[in-house]
């Protein structure tokens, strides 16, 4: 129950997300200014953190989406669904221990 | 006084040929699978080789474009991620919206953003000028002083 409405809170919030993000990347047609100094301000701390929530976000309703996929289609997926989503949890921490560093260096490192 | 259908009568439900609804499923789930390969290459690329947001500029971006590969990539990722978050966001609008009203407002407005957006990113990656004239020349990619 709960991974569904992360699922859903997330599907919505990287929705969201993608609107903005094609927004941003379209000032590329404007000029090489304007978009750099857009996307100078994906540089400060706060979006740092913002990107690896969002990072956080979209592995999640990745691996539960292939989740939902195996539960579907596989014929022991509604058996094991519950296991898988002790992997989901398990793989996510796993990404996210390996992806935090280098994003946390990228953040507050120096240039 | 209401009538009530005799037993056995046959169900009067509308039914169709094709399953709008079944092919959106299917969707749903074949794009999961394409986007995962596509968003999490995205998110390699641009995110840690090579230092990460900090080097994403102008430059960045037209050394990418300027490969056909990343082109046919991002627009797949557009294309595949729009509809299936635009369908997926339709979906959660018919479970909470309950007035009609509501739903046909919500709807509109989520298809008109999903049009504009796809729009305007195809034009974005097919119109792209990696080398726009009169821009300083240390904000563009080398290639384009060679
Ligand atoms: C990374 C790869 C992705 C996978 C494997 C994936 C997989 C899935 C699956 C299997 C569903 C369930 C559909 C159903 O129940 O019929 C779903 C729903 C959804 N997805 Fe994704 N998805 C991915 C990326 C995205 C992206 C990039 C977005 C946003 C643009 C998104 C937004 C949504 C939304 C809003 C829903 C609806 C949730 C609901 O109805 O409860 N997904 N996804």
């Amino acid at each position: 129950m709960w991974s569904w409405v992360a699922h859903r809170v997330t599907g919505v919030a990287i929705f969201f997300f993608l609107l903005v993000h094609v927004l941003d990347t379209a000032l590329v047609r404007v000029s090489p200014q304007a978009y750099n100094e857009v996307i100078g301000t994906y540089k400060n701390p706060v979006m740092g953190l913002g990107e690896a929530g969002l990072v956080a976000a979209i592995v999640f309703h990745a691996l539960n989406g292939l989740r939902i996929i195996l539960v579907d289609f596989w014929a022991k997926g509604p058996k094991y669904q519950r296991v898988m989503l002790w992997v989901v949890v398990g793989l996510w921490v796993l990404l996210m221990a390996g992806f935090l560093p280098v994003q946390l260096v990228h953040t507050f490192g120096s240039h | 006084m209401t009538t009530i259908a005799e037993p056995r009568s046959r169900a009067t439900r509308k039914t169709s040929r094709t399953n709008a609804e079944m092919i959106g499923w299917i969707f749903m789930r074949a794009s999961g699978v394409l986007l995962i390969v596509l968003i999490f290459g995205h998110l390699i690329t641009n995110l840690i080789t090579d230092g990460g947001v900090h080097a994403i500029d102008f430059g960045f971006v037209a050394g990418k474009w300027a490969q056909p590969i990343w082109q046919v990539w991002d627009l797949l990722m557009l294309w595949l991620a729009m509809v299936h978050g635009t369908n997926g966001v339709r979906t959660i609008i018919n479970d909470y919206a309950e007035r009609a009203g509501t739903r046909l407002v919500l709807k509109s407005l989520l298809y008109l953003a999903a049009v504009v957006i796809v729009v305007l990113g195809t034009l974005v990656i097919f119109t792209f000028n990696p080398c726009p004239p009169g821009a300083p020349a240390d904000l563009l990619p080398s290639f384009c002083t060679a």
